[in-house]
């Protein structure tokens, strides 16, 4: 797998292999740039930030609670968009709890103050 | 007239972060603000990634935002006018502003902090050729309409400008169901952070050509594609390589400019580098009493930079509504070789230390930092890698200080 490191502006390219369960980075210039590279390699996590709809117009943002397995980005971005809001909110509440199977929750980054629309 | 001893135009970042170093020096303030609430554009940057220095925690902008506004709100010596555009400051700092609630607003001011922070450069400021139709947004616009306002701007989306709110919108486009089609740069390399150009393209498998550029867009009512070519060294397009990409969506990350307009043609002096005030270590301009902070002042790249120099502007501006700011002897700070600007431009001599910041012109690796007074070395910083989308700083003891002070890269 080929990717850039992160740690630093430095930007290394990176190359990570793994042969007999053992995965090896090359690329990088620091001890920083091979933690990085072998846990891109192996168990890659991300942050989730998005919006959900609110009934009547609006939009709230919210956050995963703490990164989730980059492979479950898609669905968790799928769950936030079926997400339609109906009641007030504090930043910190649980908007989605378990998003897409990850464990972790939809907590909302700001206030909601909801008022019913006509 | 009303009279506070600080008056704070801005109530972004770092409006509120001068609010609170001003009251900590026992300041009246007043902050105004345009938007019908604090906290400025941090409000509509909701990813994560603010705070790890100021608050050793990573935050989304509503998040890092709320936590300042809380403060500032809990605070009864601070007056906040909110939907409150301000119209003219005089050099006697009588400041005027309207807004629904108050009308005409005339307040007179000890000092006044300019926090009105940046604008993007848009469609006109970088020349684009074509029509002139629907569908073409700066990134910062795009990301205030789906993130605020909860509109979607665009389907099939061509970004030009790889700067961080150009990359960002990359991704939020992506996650919110459009497919970006190519983000392009002009430059060989991206102004934005190597955690954006990998969580926010490599992720999504985002295409980022280099040394590429838009040369006309197409449509009547709404975009229907753009193109773009490859540029030669100069920057000029090759227009032999010439290529077509239809999109809906065209947005603009070409870089931000410090709004200032208030201030056009006022005594205060001016930065051509920056455009934003020639300030001093308290960020105080030319004009005495009238302080410049945050991205009003030079662009930074972190918002936590902008909340620890609107602080210091803030107590300053305290200190000179009380009378208490010293008078010492002056120095310039200047930019030595491969250094754009570097900031404050100007210190006072004295005791203690004071961070000098500063921007390289091009990217550089294995040079070494240093700051010089009249030649003699007042501090050397060794770095792996400098590049121009991160500012950067090196500190010095100013009582080391004889003369005007150098910030230049050596081999």
């Amino acid at each position: 797998m080929d990717t850039t490191c992160i740690m630093c502006p430095m930007g290394c390219a990176l190359t990570i292999t793994e042969e007999n369960g053992v995965v090896t980075v090359t690329g990088n210039t620091c001890p920083r740039g091979e933690k990085y590279g072998v846990l891109e390699y192996t168990d890659p996590k991300r942050m989730v930030t998005t919006l959900v709809r609110v009934k009547g117009g609006g939009v709230l943002s919210v956050k995963t609670s703490a990164p989730i397995r980059k492979a479950l980005v898609p669905s968790a971005l799928q769950a936030a968009a079926g997400v339609l809001l109906d009641h007030s909110v504090r930043a910190g509440d649980v908007v989605l709890a378990d998003v897409a199977g990850s464990g972790e929750n939809y907590i909302a980054t700001a206030d909601l103050v909801y008022t019913e629309k006509k | 007239m009303k009279y506070f001893d600080v008056v704070i135009i801005g109530g972004g970042p770092a409006g509120m972060a001068a609010a609170i170093g001003a009251r900590e020096q026992g300041a009246s303030v007043a902050i105004l603000e345009r938007d019908v609430r604090l906290g400025g554009i941090l409000n509509q940057c909701i990813h994560n990634g603010f705070g790890l220095h100021y608050f050793g925690e990573e935050l989304t902008g509503p998040e890092y935002a709320e936590r300042f506004r809380q403060k500032v709100l809990a605070d009864s010596g601070i007056d906040v006018y909110l939907e409150a555009m301000v119209l003219s400051l005089t050099e006697n700092k009588i400041v005027t502003a309207v807004s629904p609630a108050d009308g005409l607003i005339e307040i007179s001011a000890g000092s006044v902090v300019l926090a009105m922070g940046c604008r993007e450069r848009s469609a006109g400021a970088i020349g684009l050729i074509g029509t002139r139709p629907a569908g073409i947004y700066t990134a910062g616009m795009a990301q205030r309409l789906s993130n605020v306002d909860g509109y979607l701007v665009g389907k099939e989306v061509v970004i030009l400008g790889s700067g961080d709110i150009g990359l960002i919108m990359a991704r939020r486009m992506t996650s919110e169901g459009a497919k970006v089609k190519l983000v392009m740069e002009i430059m060989p390399f991206s102004s934005g952070l190597k955690r954006n150009i990998v969580q926010c393209l490599q992720d999504y498998d985002i295409p980022l050509r280099y040394s590429t550029t838009v040369t006309r867009v197409t449509g009547k009512e709404r975009l229907t594609g753009v193109y773009i070519a490859p540029v030669d060294e100069k920057r000029n397009p090759i227009l032999e390589q010439e290529e077509y990409i239809p999109c809906d969506t065209l947005l603009l990350s070409v870089g931000l400019i410090p709004e200032n307009d208030l201030i056009a043609g006022s005594a205060i002096e001016m930065s051509p580098v920056t455009s934003g005030a020639v300030v001093d270590e308290y960020r105080q301009t030319s004009v005495p009493g009238i302080f410049s902070a945050g991205n009003v002042l030079h662009v930074h790249d972190l918002v936590d930079n902008v909340s620890e120099e609107a602080y210091v502007a803030g107590r300053a501006a305290a200190k000179y509504a009380a009378g208490a700011i010293e008078d010492a002897p002056i120095v310039a700070v200047r930019a030595g070789a491969g250094v754009r600007y570097a900031l404050p431009q100007r210190i006072h001599r004295g005791e203690g230390t004071v961070r000098l910041y500063f921007r390289v012109d091009k990217v550089y690796r294995g040079m070494t930092v240093t700051a010089r007074s009249e030649g003699v070395l007042l501090k050397k910083k060794k770095t792996m890698v400098l590049a121009p989308g991160e500012m950067q700083y090196i500190e010095i003891d100013k009582s080391l200080v004889t003369g005007d002070i150098s910030v230049a890269l050596e081999e």
